[in-house]
């Protein structure tokens, strides 16, 4: 028996030995905002759509008043007896609304970027927004429609900021905790006037837009926006009244920039069976071979029309302007050199290589190649003690810049349509999934060079990382067998070229760098 | 300690080594009923080919003509050395390269987890007209190269560092066996390529908690003289992880679950007795998130007596 005991205390052991560590997420425990300004002035930043006064936030009540004092009392009764899980939903939102919410909206681009599955005569049901529970569900978040749905996201919580921040300087209202002796502060404390808030003027934003974005999310979202508001008023950070008035201005702001997309040809961006069939003559005219779906059953091309969406701030011409020449025609020396440079790539790849796949991949799944900027952009963000205002003007550049990579890479791969690697050659075998449309030129290229050239003003000393980082995505296309060298090289200049638009746009709206 | 008294009962412990059901390549060697005698060696060399069309996608079976069969071959190298009569240690190095039939997706292909194990035979025993033998055991994996897990379903494994605990109970009735074995697995969590992936919901780590599982096997046959013939029922159970969305591509933290039938068979070589061949096949009759795979497998297996000759 003793052997047996032994037999069994080693197993134990072995167990003890393999025991998980708890998965730590990246931004688990970060520590609350701590701005190192108040970026007072943010009330004269030059907004993207909606004027800093177009929606009146009615004078709120002196602090003296009894109904403001009796606010102060809800603070005091929601802080006594604070919950273990009360102080943790404190705790996340005090790390900054900008930030949450920008990773909540990454979890639901993953969550929705799923293809739908063929009907059974091999046609493909497409996502609707007027019936949005029936499978598919709406919308299938891919690239163009996720990166799109970012921008207007932070484009709107930008411009409802910059009015909140206009009627904070207008009302001066000081924050709970300095008006009376009692409250706690459990978020930093500031001078920033907390009338209206900004956290509800972000959660109404967001919340908002979510009846076009993401229409199935609405209940979800709803209670987010409530757990959001009611945690800073736990927290000391604002009152019901200050909250009612930003939620009410972000959810108008909001409504604006809903009509704007909604108008803004997204909602044609699939096309129809006739705009599918007439793709090919284009290319055939140009001497290239023209791009089939290489899924079974054959899937139609993803968004044709996407490149006529329109962009919130250039213009038609500027996005035409930014289309490339031609790819390198079918046959051609060229064409051969980088058909063949794909073929060796992916013939005996490195583990390295396949590590670069994997790492910027961004497919199904997952929250695509945008969010993939905005999660670095953020991991940055985090470390530079930002204004919630600032925070969003840096995102709403860095998404604006994202959106527009979009509509200038759909409009070129839907102006050449021609065929990946893996149509060409079919010994080219790749390593993460083939995208189902047009190889020129890449996505992820000029989503990368937009995305690091944009971060890289807004934080200079990190500029030649985030270069570095936006080649290796771009080379990571041609080591994973879908993209040709030309792709990718012509789509980190055109990324580029859209950076340096909001750069220009950055250096000129009002805030500091 | 041998279960046979016949005198050709000693060959059949060359046996050991024997009948595979590759669940993620484990060996069935851990949940037989045979043991090594003290000092001799049994060197195995075995291959094994897996086919899946159908799977489950969480509970819904499907197939996927973008990826069309997923088929992999197996080269396993296995060792199993008697330390004593009731103690046996045993290693297996595997090969594997995977393949889809249709796409435009690559195979991949290296070596997988190298594994080591203990049986102890802690009791033996008459018990009404046969014989009962109890089997303790414990298992240790972990990948021999950096290999990628997050390529799901043509990765070559799962990447994670296993531990198992396993009890066997034997029962041997004339020439009839029946053998019923289970293990608790414990998987390490495993590190992936990306810095976010999405489950239920997105994690926002390259750290991926692996579930553990469960394994049943229960095999029944014959056991005598040269040969060995069994037909098994085994079922692999997560004990946490996810379903595969609609169309969407599988991970490793899916709750796999599957339940296979099979059928193996071993021979030893009257002529050249220190040789035994074994085939054997198996399929998965249910699962969940999980392929419908069909495995077929033969091998040859070649005992060596380190043991200084007594007689």
């Amino acid at each position: 028996m003793k052997k047996f005991n032994a037999f069994i205390y080693t197993l134990i052991l072995f167990t003890a030995i393999s025991c998980k560590k708890d998965i730590i997420e990246q931004t688990e425990g970060i520590a609350a905002l701590n701005p190192t300004t108040t970026d007072a002035n943010a009330e004269n930043w030059i907004t993207i759509y909606v004027n800093r006064d177009r929606f009146v936030v009615p004078k709120p009540l002196p602090i003296a008043n009894p109904l403001y004092v009796a606010e102060l009392n809800e603070i005091k009764g929601l802080q006594q007896n604070i919950t273990k899980d009360q102080q943790k939903e404190i705790d996340y939102w005090a790390a900054g609304g900008v930030l949450r919410w920008n990773e909540i909206m990454r979890e639901l681009v993953a969550k929705y970027n799923l293809p739908p599955y063929q009907n059974e005569d091999g046609t493909y049901p497409i996502p609707q927004l007027a019936n949005p529970f029936a499978y598919p569900l709406f919308p299938f978040s891919n690239p163009p429609y996720a990166a799109r749905a970012y921008a207007y996201i932070a484009a709107a919580q930008y411009d409802a900021l910059v009015a909140a921040w206009y009627y904070k300087t207008m009302y001066k209202r000081p924050a709970p905790y300095k008006n009376t002796a009692g409250i706690n502060a459990m978020v930093t404390p500031t001078d920033l006037p907390s009338y209206p808030s900004e956290a509800a003027v972000l959660a109404g934003t967001t919340a908002e837009m979510m009846k076009l974005l993401f229409p199935t999310e609405i209940a979800n979202i709803e209670q987010k926006a409530a757990s959001q508001q009611l945690s800073m008023m736990r927290a000391g950070a604002a009152t019901r009244s200050d909250m009612l008035a930003g939620e009410a201005l972000g959810r108008a702001v909001a409504q604006e920039f809903i009509a704007l997309a909604r108008n803004d040809n997204a909602k044609d961006a699939v096309g129809t069976p006739a705009t599918w069939a007439s793709l090919s003559n284009n290319a055939i005219a140009q001497n290239v071979t023209p791009w089939v779906s290489l899924e079974s059953p054959k899937r139609p091309p993803m968004l044709p029309g996407f490149g006529k969406v329109k962009s919130i701030l250039m213009s038609v011409a500027n996005i035409e302007a930014l289309r490339p020449g031609p790819p390198p025609t079918t046959g051609s020396a060229q064409f051969v050199k980088e058909t063949q440079e794909v073929y060796d790539f992916v013939k005996n790849p490195s583990r390295e290589n396949i590590r670069m796949a994997h790492y910027w991949a961004d497919g199904v799944g997952t929250y695509s190649p945008p969010g993939h900027w905005n999660a670095i952009a953020a991991k940055d963000f985090i470390n530079q003690n930002l204004s919630e205002v600032k925070w969003s003007r840096n995102m709403a550049l860095l998404n604006l810049s994202m959106m527009d990579a979009a509509i200038v890479t759909w409009e070129t791969k839907y102006h050449y349509f021609n065929a990946r690697p893996c149509q060409v050659n079919p010994a080219i075998k790749t390593f993460t999934g083939t995208p189902n449309f047009p190889a020129y030129i890449s996505g992820h290229s000029t989503f990368s060079a937009a995305a690091a050239t944009v971060l890289g003003y807004l934080t200079p000393a990190r500029a030649t990382d985030y270069d570095n980082m936006a080649k290796e995505a771009s080379l990571s296309r041609i080591v994973s067998g879908i993209h040709f060298r030309s792709d990718c090289e012509e789509g980190l200049k055109v990324g580029k070229k859209i950076g340096e638009f909001f750069i220009a746009r950055g250096k000129t709206d009002g805030s500091p760098q | 300690m041998e279960f046979l008294k016949k005198n050709n009962g000693k060959r059949l412990l060359m046996l050991a080594i024997c009948g595979f059901t590759f669940i993620a390549a484990k060996a069935q060697t851990e949940t037989d009923a045979l043991m090594m005698k003290q000092n001799e060696l049994c060197i195995a060399g075995v291959y094994a080919h897996n086919s899946w069309t159908n799977y489950w996608e969480g509970t819904l079976k499907r197939n996927n003509a973008n990826i069309g069969s997923v088929t992999s071959n197996e080269y396993h190298l296995m060792g199993n050395y008697g330390i004593k009569n009731n103690l046996n240690v045993m290693f297996n190095v595997p090969y594997i390269s995977t393949k889809a039939s249709a796409g435009t997706l690559s195979g991949l292909h290296g070596f997988q987890d190298i594994s080591f194990a203990v049986k102890w035979k802690p009791l033996s025993k008459k018990l009404g007209a046969g014989k009962l033998g109890v089997f303790v055991g414990g298992g240790f994996s972990t990948p021999l190269s950096n290999y990628v897990a997050d390529f799901q379903p043509l990765s070559i494994g799962m990447g994670s560092t296993n531990f198992n605990g396993r009890l066997t109970l034997d029962y041997l009735v004339k020439r009839f066996f029946v053998t019923l074995s289970s293990a608790y697995i414990r998987r390490s969590n495993i590190e992936i390529d990306r810095t976010t992936y999405f489950t239920d919901r997105q994690i926002q780590s390259n750290q991926v908690a692996m579930p553990d599982m469960l394994q049943f096997n229960f095999g029944t046959g014959y056991r005598y003289g040269r040969t060995i013939a069994e037909v098994s029922l085994a079922n692999m159970t997560s004990l946490s992880g996810f379903d595969i969305r609609r169309n969407d591509m599988p991970f490793p933290s899916n709750r796999m679950n599957a339940t296979m039938l099979g059928a193996n068979i071993k021979y030893n070589v009257a002529q050249l007795p220190a040789l035994t061949l074994q085939a054997g096949a198996s399929r998965v009759v249910a699962g969940r998130n999980f392929g419908q795979n069909t495995n077929i497998n033969a091998g040859l297996l070649y005992i060596i007596n380190f043991k200084k000759s007594k007689n």
